[in-house]
């Protein structure tokens, strides 16, 4: 070649593939670490690093170990853990480092870290891209919490942690075969009905204790110009598809809602479940067309202003809505009406339960800074402190002893007095198999804005349960409480 | 220059060719292509994405897929995309691009285009600078059910009731692809503009004299001279109709409804990957991803095959 326009010299060559070499060798090692790698020397074996055990530090938590949360800053925002649980823990260990991380995405930002092996500590999995918790428990990533709730409370020593927090909060945070707690459901949690008491005082209303004075408060409602009913169809079906699910409780009691967990042979073909689907789409007519395409901040939005009177959701709504909703707007939650006389479950009963995920990964870093950080949580000030920050109880018994509490808290302690016993009990499907929950998502739309009937809904969905049951690659759980 | 021999003179071309590329195409290799070999070997496995650890399971979630009633929907989504979305986005951006250009006639013995043409210009190419998940949140604003929408509350005021754009099963896709549309037309008309730059004006001033009105002048000149063009963009809009996925994801019902309405590929492989922990699947639905994409390429290329126009 004459029309290279420089005469490389031999020397010059090497130069360059010197340089190539020089470059292409910190590749090579990315590539090593790539997704599929392979084999299990990437995860650091938990237990050496423990250091001795305790009164006070019952997990051997090495007190300069550093430790990685991670919280889910969606309506309970991420102040609670930086400016209570955090600093609390540091009083513990004032060696240690903590590193926080507020997020909203946790599956997308978490997945390729359980799948490196570089795992946080703490996780607060929650929200609508949380991690699948089925999937975690059954390739051994998550830490049996078992030594947590058998550990000593920190108000109290003489109690263990398991006697210090509300009644079916361990079982609730069950996973796996054979089940044990993988999870620590924190939030005490309320579902039903939400509305302005205002707004019901001011016209004379009460909310429906059966669906035929739910089909009448309906027509006095649309007199006054104001949707009885409506949910979020475009991100919030889910809170539509509770109300169907504790209406079937209410009618056949709660093994309706364990032969679901269970994929049970037709568990969705039960009476108790079509009576309910029937039931709430009849009341899905009362609501215009569009709400399918908001989402849950606008609906919610509309109910402040004073055009919905009843949505459905939990007790996290408040807090939600605090800067939202007018002065003179008093949020109350009633339980869920009646559909027959011959209900299993009376009227007062609502679905109370822990929820609000925390788990601890298996193959973390620091797991018994994990466990204690989780101990700490449960401390009567961590509670405390939570509540203010969030307007929303937890599970640990006698937290707001001397607290103010806000109207819709006041309702939700009226309800949880009410039920007594009669507890609807929470659903676990919806962690355990998340394609059953996305197909219920979407019959629940398509039953409340009268596409489908509600017969078709439970065929739909019976179909989509036996699909899951049917399919080897998902790790079935059972649950007997 | 013989091949197969490494002559001195050899060895200093491709050394010099070599340190040029090499860096490049390294970089690629490693953020590029071997994503995609990964992505093949995952999908003959179980991984669920979470754990290190995983059997290989062979055509499984190949065969998963045939059963699979929202990957053929999302499948479905895609022929729909691919015949209408290039096809509506060429046909405004040709008409557009003909008007700005050669729309105006001729004056002082040049063709132009219709007054305004430069400001026109700027004022298309405004919504391909704008990210596409803030096109996506834009059009939700725009496209509101109820009657705080923008289209909806301007419908309303000549008495038309609210439409349900993306809530309304048979209306929501085509609702997805207008957005598309909008938003790709501006880059088209810049590019078509710049084919048109680029034909000889004698042409069109021979034409012209012997009396070639402006639709003769469009398909008989102006087409033909721009067929590269024309091709290189159907191209690339038929592999962006393989996408849709920041749209379909902040404007749709739950993420692709109402019933499935709007879901595509992309959507569906992120919901196994990242909502059902299926990655297997997830990797089996990207290659044939990739297959469909490539076949498409491959297709359009040999169909649309001319004769090159020297000019």
């Amino acid at each position: 070649m004459t029309s290279t326009p420089r005469e490389i010299t031999r020397r010059q060559m090497i130069q360059r593939v010197g340089l190539t070499a020089l470059v292409a060798g910190p590749a090579v090692g990315l590539l090593s670490s790539c997704a599929t790698s392979g084999g299990d020397s990437a995860a650091p074996s938990a237990a050496p690093s423990a250091a001795a055990t305790s009164a006070t530090n019952p997990f051997g938590v090495k007190t300069d170990a550093p430790l990685e949360v991670v919280i889910f800053k969606g309506g309970y925002s991420d102040e609670y853990a930086t400016q209570s649980h955090e600093p609390l823990y540091k009083k513990e260990f004032p060696q240690a480092q903590i590193k926080h991380q507020g997020i909203q995405t946790i599956s997308q930002t978490l997945t390729p870290r359980f799948a490196s092996g570089d795992v946080p500590d703490v996780v607060n999995n929650s929200g609508t891209d949380m991690l699948d918790g089925g999937a975690l428990i059954g390739a051994g990533q998550l830490l049996d919490l078992t030594p947590l709730f058998e550990a000593p409370s920190i108000d109290d020593p003489s109690k263990k942690v398991k006697d210090t927090i509300v009644p079916g909060t361990v079982e609730s945070g069950f996973g796996g075969d054979p089940a044990k707690p993988y999870t620590l459901n924190y939030v005490y949690t309320a579902y039903g009905l939400w509305y302005d008491a205002k707004m019901f005082e001011k016209n004379g209303w009460t909310p429906p204790k059966t669906f035929e004075e739910f089909k009448t408060f309906a027509e006095a409602a649309k007199g006054k110009n104001i949707v009885p009913f409506a949910y979020a169809g475009k991100n919030a079906s889910y809170y539509a598809y509770w109300m169907i699910l504790i209406s079937a409780a209410k009618i056949g009691g709660n093994e309706v809602l364990l032969n679901i967990d269970n994929l049970a042979d037709n568990a969705w073909n039960a009476d108790a479940v079509k009576q309910a689907a029937t039931a709430w789409a009849e009341i899905g007519k009362y609501m215009d067309k569009s709400y399918e395409g908001l989402i849950h901040t606008e609906v919610q939005t509309q109910q402040n202003q004073g055009k919905i009177a009843l949505y459905p959701s939990g007790s996290w709504l408040e807090s939600e809505q605090a800067k939202d909703t007018p002065a003179g707007f008093e949020y109350a939650m009633s339980p869920t009406p009646s559909v027959s006389a011959s209900d299993k479950m009376p009227y007062e009963a609502i679905r109370a339960a822990a929820a609000e995920g925390y788990v601890v990964p298996a193959k973390g870093k620091n797991p018994q800074g994990g466990l204690e950080y989780l101990r700490v949580m449960l401390s009567k000030e961590a509670a405390k402190a939570f509540t203010e920050k969030t307007k929303s109880l937890t599970v640990v018994v006698g937290a707001t002893e001397g607290m103010t509490l806000s109207p819709g808290l006041t309702s939700v302690v009226a309800a949880q007095t009410a039920a007594g016993q009669n507890v609807v009990t929470y659903s676990l499907f919806e962690t355990w198999y998340k394609e059953l929950e996305t197909e219920l998502r979407k019959q629940t739309n398509a039953l409340m804005f009268g596409r489908i009937s509600a017969d078709e809904f439970c065929a739909n969905m019976q179909k989509a349960a036996d699909k899951t049951k049917a399919d080897s690659s998902i790790n079935k759980q059972s649950r007997s409480v | 220059m013989r091949h197969g021999k490494l002559t001195p003179a050899a060895l200093r071309k491709y050394g010099f060719v070599v340190s040029f590329l090499a860096v490049p195409v390294l970089l690629y290799v490693v953020f590029v292509v071997w994503q995609y070999i990964q992505a093949f070997q995952i999908s003959f496995t179980n991984s669920r994405g979470i754990s290190p650890n995983f059997d290989y399971v062979g055509f499984d979630n190949f065969t998963r897929l045939f059963d699979d009633e929202v990957f053929w929907a999302a499948v479905r989504h895609h022929v729909v995309l691919l015949l209408a979305m290039p096809l509506i986005t060429i046909a405004i951006a040709l008409f557009f691009s003909f008007l700005l250009n050669l729309g105006g006639g001729q004056r002082n013995g040049r063709m132009v285009g219709v007054p305004g043409s430069a400001f026109y210009k700027i004022v298309f190419f405004f919504p391909q600078v704008l990210a596409v998940a803030i096109v996506g949140v834009l059009f939700q604003a725009i496209l509101r059910p109820d009657k705080a929408g923008v289209f909806n509350s301007a419908l309303g005021a000549v008495g038309i009731g609210p439409v349900g754009w993306l809530i309304t099963p048979s209306l929501a896709l085509w609702t997805i692809i207008g957005v598309m549309v909008w938003q790709a037309v501006g880059f088209y008309v810049v590019l078509f503009s710049a084919g048109m730059a680029s034909i000889p004006k004698d042409v069109f001033e021979a034409a012209a004299l012997d009396g070639a009105g402006r639709i003769t002048l469009f398909f008989r000149i102006t087409i033909p001279l721009l067929w590269d063009t024309l091709q290189v963009g159907w191209v690339y809009l038929g592999i962006a109709a393989f996408d849709g996925f920041a749209l379909v994801q902040v404007l749709s019902v739950d993420r692709g409804g109402p019933d499935n309405a709007t879901t595509v590929l992309p959507l569906e492989i992120w919901r196994n990957a990242f909502t059902y922990s299926k990655y297997g699947v997830a990797s089996a639905m990207g290659v044939a991803l990739f297959f469909m994409t490539l076949t498409f390429a491959v297709l359009t290329l040999r169909v649309t095959r001319r004769e090159r126009i020297e000019f």
